[in-house]
């Protein structure tokens, strides 16, 4: 395959990376990313999408999710409904089968990149209840007597915040990855993306608050990717003066979410 | 090939399986190593590894199979300088096809000696020599060099060799020490429901059969029926022995915690924790702490009869803290030692189940007489998967 995922315009991606997508395209193996909440996992899949041009399918997974969901779902109630008031085509049990997000990244004319994002939202058995659609690409539908067979076979980006443990079988049919949260260097990087002019002595300050921030063990929710961003375009916007960054850490509410963190930053900051 | 390294892997505990292997070999097939130990090392670790928490033991088996030698003797300062040069030259000008083999031919301890002999001689900068520690050279020590083996010295590694990053083990802070058992122990878990359709809630499903018939019954007018979503109904008062002879099963107690935790599918969980056996007050959190605390009687009061109640204790202690009769909270007809606050949880509790993590000491009569009159008093189940399932089932028998 000539296709390598080498990062995008948007998207800062470690070397490490780079070669376990490049893995997992090649050995046509779902792409199984861990890490912690604020490392791009989602975004991720969109870079991938963009980098390699092609259509990005979402099955954003809930605590009520069923594996079954994905596939297809046939609308009994409407069909139902239909056929009282006489409703046109009936007979047509194809018409009442709507396909999920995996039927729909299955019958795509092109390759396509399915993101399952949040696995471990579901069901303890729901990464089960997949393998076999996972494996062969491949479901039937009963009630039309159809099988949806992947034209193409997509690429499959899973992520997981690790809130329940994967089920050994379904692991073994992935590559895995984790990503470890980004070193100063990288950070810099990854900020400068999102900001097109940049003044190096603001972003000096703030990544030395930041990373100070995350060092000290009392707070319990450590800041991440996005709460750096966020926490710039705060202190651009408010035209903050460099130098005061690191002493009075304004806006705090950017990158702390609990009340108790806030209060053990004041009390521990120097 | 490399079988030898499948089976090191599986000792130090690495779930690989043949799927795994073979698609590392599909993988070497294809070259997606890129010829480089750095990118052999990264394709195993993300086919073979499912979990950050087994990185480090994949980092530490790997250097076990390919070797390492760190190199930690000093390295003076002037010398990381002229060794920072990444700049010098960058083509394979330098190679030298005798020198590579005859390099080959080094052992680790030689190649080490050797650097040490150097570090001592050398007073001035080489690049691309073959015998100096330099840049770009031919000889087993520096950086940037195309020996094909030697020790890297100061530099910015640039093929950043996989020993090198192995090495590092950056991942050592991930060893997990629960993760293994928390699925089991979740799944076990799963058997402690009990459906009911008389929760107060909304009716919600679709009630396929219910409307089947009433669609039938009104020649085939349709009449949809919803039903009342099922749902767990069981709630679980959790209560863990903590410190003490329970230091030792503290991996196994922290799974099972994170497994009941997790679940999530118990309508209420409480958890609280006691030290040896229960007395007048339990805690809130494994530390103990008394601004955490609250009156076991309160407990007894507030939360409901119809809990499943799960004691963790390995049940072993001097006999006296058990039955001693020295306890006092001021009452008349207070109980007077651990054992009674035990009856009176039975008392209350009709699902009470106790997990041990130990086993019945089978030597001496001395700690297996509080270790037989708890289990008098409450089913006991060992602390393992099996005995977690049985204990499930016994929590939900009537």
């Amino acid at each position: 395959m000539s296709e390598t995922f080498k990062g995008s315009q948007d998207y800062v991606a470690s070397e490490e990376l780079m070669r376990s997508v490049n893995i997992a395209m090649v050995l046509q193996k779902p792409l199984l990313i861990k890490g912690e909440p604020g490392t791009g996992k989602t975004v991720l899949a969109e870079a991938i999408a963009k980098s390699l041009n092609k259509k990005l399918v979402i099955w954003n997974i809930k605590s009520t999710t069923k594996a079954q969901d994905g596939l297809y779902v046939y609308d009994v109630v409407q069909r139902l409904y239909d056929s009282q008031f006489g409703g046109q085509g009936v007979d047509d049990v194809e018409k009442y089968v709507k396909l999920g997000k995996l039927g729909e990244a299955f019958t795509d004319d092109e390759q396509v990149i399915l993101l399952i994002d949040e696995i471990d939202k579901a069901d303890l058995e729901f990464p089960n209840d997949l393998l076999w659609e996972l494996d062969r690409m491949e479901f039937h539908i009963p009630e039309t007597g159809r099988t949806v067979t992947a034209k193409h076979r997509p690429i499959v980006i899973i992520t997981s915040n690790a809130e329940k443990e994967l089920p050994d079988a379904f692991l073994r049919r992935c590559v895995f990855h984790y990503i470890e949260f980004p070193d100063r260097d990288l950070m810099e990087e990854i900020v400068k993306v999102h900001f097109d002019q940049l003044d190096q002595h603001l972003l000096d300050q703030v990544l030395e608050a930041f990373y100070r921030i995350r060092s000290l063990p009392q707070i319990k929710k450590k800041p991440s990717t996005s709460e750096i961003i966020d926490w710039l375009q705060a202190l651009i916007h408010g035209g903050f003066d460099p130098d005061r960054v690191v002493k009075e850490v304004p806006y705090l509410g950017v990158l702390l979410k609990k009340n108790e963190d806030i209060e053990a930053l004041r009390r521990n900051w120097r | 090939m490399f079988g030898d390294f499948l089976y090191l892997l599986r000792q130090s505990g690495l779930k690989v399986s043949l799927t795994e292997w073979m698609a590392l070999q599909e993988g070497l097939d294809k070259g997606l190593h890129g010829a480089s130990l750095t990118g052999f090392y990264y394709l195993c670790r993300a086919l073979l590894v499912k979990s950050e928490a087994d990185f480090d033991r994949f980092d530490r088996c790997f250097l076990e199979y390919f070797r390492d030698v760190p190199f930690e003797q000093e390295i003076s300062q002037e010398l990381m300088d002229w060794l920072d040069r990444p700049d010098v030259l960058t083509d394979h000008a330098n190679w030298d096809e005798e020198q590579a083999l005859r390099n080959m031919g080094l052992s680790e301890e030689e190649i080490e000696k050797m650097l040490r002999e150097r570090l001592a001689e050398q007073k001035e900068e080489h690049n691309g020599g073959r015998y100096w520690v330099g840049t770009h050279g031919m000889s087993v020590f520096g950086n940037s060099g195309l020996s094909p083996n030697g020790i890297r010295v100061g530099g910015q590694s640039q093929g950043r060799r996989a020993f090198r990053v192995a090495g590092e083990r950056r991942f050592r802070d991930f060893r997990g020490d629960n993760t293994l058992d928390t699925r089991q122990f979740q799944v076990a878990l799963r058997h402690l429901r009990q459906f009911s359709g008389l929760v107060d809630l909304p009716p919600t499903e679709f009630d396929v059969d219910n409307t089947i018939q009433d669609t039938a019954q009104q020649g085939g007018m349709l009449k949809v029926r919803y039903k009342r979503p099922r749902e767990n109904t069981v709630k679980v008062l959790l209560l863990m022995d903590s410190g003490g002879s329970m230091d030792y099963y503290t991996r196994l107690c922290s799974a099972l915690f994170q497994a009941v935790s997790k679940s999530g599918h118990f309508k209420d969980l409480q958890v609280f924790y006691f030290h040896n056996c229960v007395y007048g007050r339990l805690y809130r959190d494994p530390m103990l702490r008394s601004a955490q605390s609250v009156e076991t009687q309160w407990v007894l009061d507030n939360i409901h009869a119809d809990y499943k109640v799960i004691f963790v204790g390995d049940a072993q202690m001097a006999p006296y803290e058990l039955m001693g009769g020295w306890y006092r909270d001021g009452r008349e007809d207070g109980p007077r030692c651990g054992m009674d606050w035990l009856k009176r949880f039975r008392e209350r509790y009709q699902n009470t189940v106790w997990l041990n993590p130990s086993q019945r000491p089978s030597w001496g009569g001395y700690w297996t007489q509080t270790y037989d009159a708890i289990a008098q008093v409450f089913p006991m189940f060992p602390l393992t998967v099996d005995g977690l399932e049985e204990g499930m089932k016994k929590l939900l028998s009537r």
